[in-house]
Parts: C-alpha cells; sequence; structure tokens
C-alpha cells in the first residue's frame, strides 16, 4: 500500500518538499544542541523542563484521543464511525511519533537513552511511560494497517483485530495516566501533587485530541474530498463539547481546593499563573487569553444550533485547540516547576532554537500523517467510498 | 542481572584496589620504602556507617562568607564548574531561613533568625524521591544511606530534578570543562560532561579513604557527621542535645542533614 504515498499531484509534492524543509531546517538546530547541549535552551536548575515535555504531554492527548471514536465504534457499535476509525487510529500513529520526538530531544545524553531497556526500573514511572508509548504504537499500527488492508482486499478483517481494538481502547486510557503520574507522583510540586490530575488529562484530551482530528478532517474533506459524513462529525462534536465542559469543571475543582482551603503551597502557582507574583507576570496574559477562549468555544459549542453549523465549528475547535494548548502545552510543566523548592520565581521562556526543533518534530509528525492519510484516502477512493451516505 | 554492571565495576575497582596494595605489601613486605598510592579506592580505613548523616550547626555556621568557604572547598575538590546565571551547577550554597524551610516561616522572626544564612545540600534522604523516579538507576541510594550517582548511566532526563522537592541538584546543560581552572583541577576525582545531572555526595571518596566530608573538616566543628544508627555516634550526641529541624518535614523524604536553630 506504501506506494500510493510516492503518487500524488504537485500540491501533494510541495506540501512534502515544505515539510521536509522545515524537518531540515530543525535538524540543523537540533544538531547544534547535539554539539553544544541543552544550554541552548531557556531551561534552568529551576526550571528543568520545558517546552518540549510540555508539547510530549500535549500530544499524548492527542494520541488517546482516537479512542474517541474507537469506543463507540467497537462497543456500541456505532457504525457511522466507520469512516473516521482509521483516521483515529493513524492520527495515534502520528502522535505518538510526535511524543516520542520530543523525548528524545530532550533528553541530555541521547546516545545512551537505551539504558531505559537496559536497566528496567519498574519504581520508574518513565519507564512504564516508555512501555505503554511504545505498546500503543505498536496496536494502532498493527491494528490501522490491517484494517485498512483487508478493506483494500474487501475481506472482512481478521478476527484478531478486533481483540487488539479492544486492547486498544483501554490502553489508550493507560497512557495518559501514565503520563499524569509521571507529575501527581512527585513531592513538592503542588500544582501537579493532585489526585485529580489523570482525570484532567483525560478530559482535556477528549476535546482537544478530537478537535484537531475534526480540524485535520475538515482539511482532509477540502484537499481529497473525503466525507467521513455529517452525523459522524455532530456525533464527534458532541462529544467533544461534554468532554470541554467537564475538563473546565475539573480546573474549577482545582482552584476551588487550593483557595478556599488557603494553603499557600497549593495556590501559589495559580496565583503566579494568573495574576502573577513575586513581580513575574510572563504567564499571566496567556492563562487569561485561554480563559476566554475555553469559554468562547463552549458557547459555541454548547447551543446545537451554533454546534451543528459547520462554518462555525471549525473557529470554534481552533479556539477550543488553542485554549488547551495553552492549559496543557505551556502553563502546566512552567506552573509546576514554578514557584521553585525555595519558593523563588525563576521564569522561563523557551529560546528561538527550542522552538525550530519543536518544529522540526511536529512537522515530522504532519509528515506520517500526511503519509499515512494520502494512502487511506486513496484506497477509499479506489473502493468508491469518498462519501459516506448519511 | 540488573545489577551485574555495578557488581563489575564493584569488583574491577576492588580488584584494581587489590593490584594497587599488593605492590606495595611487596614492597613493603622485603624493606624497601613503598609510596602509598593515590589512587586507592578502598582500604583499611574506610570509614563506614550503618546510616551516615549530618547535623549543621547554625548558631555558628550562619554567615554567607563562612558557607562561601565551605562551598569552594566542596567545588574545588569535586571540581565542580563555576558557570554564571541561571544553569548554574552548585553542590553546596547557602539560602536564607525562608528558602531553606519554606513553609515553616515565621512572619515574625528573630532578628538573629533573619539575618541568619543556612548551608543547603543535597540532603541523602531515607525515601530519596529522586532515586524512585530515576528509569536508569543512574542514581541509587547505597546501604550506607548515601544517595549517589553514576554519571556514566545518566541519560539527562532531568525526571529527578523534577522529583526532588530540595532543588539539590544540578544538570550540566553545557560543557562544563570550560568553566574550571583546568590547572587546578582535582586529578584525583572525575570531571564530568554535559548533558547529566549531579549533585553532593556525601564525599563518598573521601569516606572511602578514611577522611570525613570536605565540608565537615573545614567547618572547625560547626558540622558533624557521624552513623545515625550508632546511638553513641557523634551525631546522635549533638542530635540528643540539641533542639534541630530538618527542611520540608510534609513531603516524607527524611533527610538525612539535621539543622539545630
Ligand atoms: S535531597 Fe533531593 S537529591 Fe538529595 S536525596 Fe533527597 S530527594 Fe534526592
Ligand atoms: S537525569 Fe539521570 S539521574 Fe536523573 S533521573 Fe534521569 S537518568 Fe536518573
Ligand atoms: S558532603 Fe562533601 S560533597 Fe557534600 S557538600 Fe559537603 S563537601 Fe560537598
Amino acid at each position: 500500500m506504501i506506494e500510493k504515498a510516492l503518487k500524488g499531484g504537485p500540491k501533494y509534492w510541495s506540501w512534502i518538499f515544505f515539510l521536509l524543509l522545515i524537518i531540515g531546517a530543525g535538524f540543523t538546530v537540533y544538531i547544534n544542541q547535539l554539539q553544544e547541549g541543552l544550554t541552548i535552551t531557556g531551561l534552568s536548575r529551576d526550571v528543568s523542563w520545558g517546552f518540549y515535555i510540555a508539547q510530549f504531554t500535549y500530544l499524548v492527548g492527542l494520541a488517546a484521543s482516537g479512542v474517541m471514536i474507537v469506543l463507540p465504534y467497537y462497543f456500541h457499535h456505532y457504525k457511522k464511525f466507520k469512516g473516521m476509525v482509521i483516521m483515529g487510529e493513524f492520527m495515534a500513529i502520528a502522535a505518538v511519533v510526535m511524543c516520542l520526538g520530543f523525548i528524545i530531544v530532550d533528553i541530555g545524553q541521547p546516545q545512551r537513552m537505551l539504558n531505559i531497556i537496559f536497566h528496567p526500573t519498574p519504581n520508574s514511572i518513565l519507564f512504564w511511560d516508555m512501555i505503554v508509548l511504545n505498546g500503543y504504537l505498536l496496536l494502532n499500527v498493527v491494528i490501522g494497517w490491517t484494517c485498512l488492508e483487508s478493506e483494500r482486499q474487501r475481506v472482512k478483517p481478521p478476527k484478531w483485530v478486533k481483540s487488539l481494538a479492544y486492547t486498544s481502547i483501554v490502553w489508550a486510557f493507560s497512557i495518559h495516566t501514565v503520563t499524569a503520574f509521571l507529575y501527581s507522583g512527585l513531592p513538592g510540586r503542588h500544582y501537579w501533587l493532585t489526585a485529580i490530575l489523570a482525570a484532567r488529562f483525560l478530559a482535556s484530551a477528549f476535546c482537544a485530541g478530537p478537535a484537531i482530528l475534526l480540524l485535520v478532517v475538515f482539511i482532509t474533506r477540502k484537499v481529497t474530498g473525503y466525507d467521513p459524513g455529517k452525523s459522524a462529525i455532530g456525533t464527534l462534536a458532541k462529544i467533544i463539547t461534554y468532554a470541554m465542559l467537564v475538563n473546565v469543571f475539573f480546573f474549577l475543582l482545582e482552584i476551588f481546593t487550593a483557595f478556599y482551603s488557603n494553603i499557600p503551597g497549593h495556590m501559589h502557582s495559580i496565583a503566579y499563573l494568573f495574576v502573577g507574583s513575586h513581580g513575574h507576570h510572563e504567564l499571566v496574559p496567556w492563562m487569561w487569553t485561554a480563559t476566554a477562549l475555553a469559554f468562547i468555544s463552549l458557547a459555541m459549542l454548547v447551543p446545537p444550533k451554533f454546534r451543528d453549523n459547520q462554518k462555525m465549528l471549525p473557529w470554534a475547535l481552533v479556539m477550543l485547540v488553542i485554549a488547551t494548548w495553552i492549559d496543557k502545552g505551556l502553563a502546566l510543566l512552567i506552573g509546576g516547576l514554578t514557584p521553585n523548592p525555595f519558593n523563588e520565581i525563576t521564569t522561563y521562556w523557551p529560546t528561538g532554537k527550542e522552538l525550530m526543533i519543536s518544529m522540526m518534530v511536529y512537522a515530522l509528525g504532519a509528515l506520517v500523517l500526511t503519509i499515512l492519510y494520502k494512502i487511506a484516502t486513496d484506497i477509499k477512493r479506489d473502493l468508491g467510498e469518498l462519501t459516506e451516505s448519511d | 542481572m540488573k545489577q551485574s554492571r555495578r557488581n563489575f565495576l564493584k569488583f574491577a575497582g576492588l580488584s584494581a584496589a587489590g593490584l594497587c596494595l599488593a605492590p606495595t605489601a611487596a614492597a613493603l613486605a622485603s624493606g624497601g620504602g613503598g609510596a602509598g598510592k593515590a589512587h586507592a579506592v578502598v582500604n583499611a580505613k574506610t570509614l563506614h556507617a550503618k546510616r551516615w548523616a549530618m547535623v549543621v550547626d547554625t548558631r555558628k555556621l550562619n554567615t554567607e562568607e563562612a558557607i562561601e568557604t565551605l562551598a569552594e572547598v566542596c567545588h574545588h575538590i569535586h571540581n565542580v564548574p563555576t558557570i554564571p546565571g541561571k544553569q548554574e551547577v552548585k553542590w553546596l550554597w547557602e539560602g536564607t531561613y525562608a528558602e531553606t524551610f519554606p513553609e515553616q516561616e515565621n512572619n515574625f522572626p528573630s532578628e538573629d533568625l533573619e539575618k541568619r544564612r543556612f548551608p543547603l545540600l543535597c540532603n541523602h534522604c531515607e525515601n530519596p524521591s529522586c532515586v524512585r523516579v530515576c528509569p536508569t538507576k543512574a542514581t541509587f541510594k547505597r546501604a550506607d544511606g548515601i544517595v549517589a550517582m553514576d554519571y556514566h548511566r545518566c541519560i539527562g532526563c532531568r525526571y529527578c530534578m523534577a522529583a526532588c522537592p530540595y532543588g539539590s541538584r544540578s544538570f550540566n546543560f553545557m560543557d562544563p570543562r570550560p568553566f574550571m581552572d583546568m590547572d587546578k583541577i582535582n586529578k584525583k576525582f572525575p570531571t564530568r560532561m554535559r548533558g547529566v545531572v549531579e549533585k553532593c555526595n556525601f564525599c563518598v571518596e573521601r569516606l572511602a579513604i578514611g577522611e570525613m566530608p570536605a565540608c565537615v573538616e573545614k567547618s572547625s566543628g560547626a558540622i558533624t557527621f557521624g552513623d545515625l544508627q550508632d546511638p553513641d555516634s557523634s551525631v546522635r550526641k549533638v542530635l540528643r542535645e540539641n533542639f534541630t529541624i530538618r527542611r520540608k518535614p510534609a513531603v516524607g523524604t527524611e533527610p538525612g542533614v539535621y539543622y539545630i536553630i
């Protein structure tokens, strides 16, 4: 099937070359990082994790979100999602590839990376995160590829795929839960030290992930004419709305616990993020932007007549994605490490080089996604299934 | 299996020590004056304890300058680079009461306490969260309670830095060697490379040859070091006779560094 990725019009190829260009540019900066060390980043002794790990965290959510399609399809036999299942699975593959990419660029001694496997350490959550992420990648590659291949051969997918699909549903929850445990099990980091963190991660994954997927589906529809069907889109939009409501609710629970209890450690990070502290206000405008966008997107998603309007929906989704990205792809990490263990504030902001390397990883994900979607849509076209009947 | 590499290193170290000592013994036996080997890893003078611990008397040691002197000695013998800015590396440094005991602040502290500075270093915790999170066992706890590091195994993931509630760890964001005076480095202690984490090691290399940690030696009696499990040890005696506190008791790591206030 891979040959489908090698045939395409000039638009397809210019997009591919554009991505390769970004990857190439980012890679030269990464070479520079390998030579100089992580000193080229804005990280410090106090804020020792930053943009890379934050993107990793955000993208784990994107990977896990495929389950919002796979679950209704397999568990509730919601057949309308048939056309979307493969999109969700391929999106998960691209997302996990980016997650692994961000981990690799964040490590100080990448050539020793396999030490995690040579010296397995079950007491480290990072060890388990490595297991679940790679396992999830494998599951999605096998399931996605086999389903597509059998569709192309016009046969039913083999039986074992179904049991793998059920496994992947449970597994999807595990990847984001384990990633939350990376943070929530650390003493002295109040912003992360909350039992609801895993639940918050899942809630934000289940709104942001499908939102990104829907946006990608809209683009795919424009470019290839592949339409997963109006009711599939409508149902997914509903799922996104509920997940976002839960996500916002969970965050408000954190605010209540911190401020009603009045415990300084619990309030400090949140105060730093939203109003600034010790004269540092770097993240304040970002947090209020996120808050505003979250509420506007909800106002556009909750009433059915706005949500079903396909002209408005993409805008609401874009706002939702930006809001959740600021919350999880920026503030979660910085807020967790600020203030530092001495109750002082060390500011962190990603450097240009850090952003270039991050662009490389994102472009790599986009490349993987483009190729996979190209194959999938070409096969659907061959089968004459470009439009789902509603 | 898992431990084999470390065991091998230990074995290699011991055999190397044996090789170093053997000719000396032979030389002594033959009556010639054999010179002692500088690199002996383990010898008869090695100090042992069930659980090493430190008590800092902040009534005697509390000025920026005094703590700076200790830090200089520590950083010199361990080849700790002097890097300006927030990507610095430090094993021993100083902080105010509020920085040292952040959640035990008092709104009206005594003038004396307000002025005091406190030495800060790795606490060699009983339940070290840095060991708990390390995915490669590059950070590990020794039988004598010292939390040690294998710099050659560390992958630089910095998980331990996020996990340490005391900010005791430093990462080599850049190659540390240009930030050291290479003419004055301590040749008996390795320098580090970029991309690995490091911290105070309770001077294990000195204990191995029968010497007290450098900061303890330099403190003119203000820091006591000894075996916490031995009721007759020096640290237990000071702990018995003084009121002491430890940093961040709420996080449950059980620090091995005590402060007399
Ligand atoms: S002070 Fe920090 S680095 Fe030292 S043992 Fe305790 S947790 Fe680990
Ligand atoms: S940075 Fe090194 S010592 Fe710290 S957790 Fe990672 S591998 Fe272990
Ligand atoms: S115990 Fe040794 S390594 Fe630790 S601070 Fe003192 S001199 Fe430095």
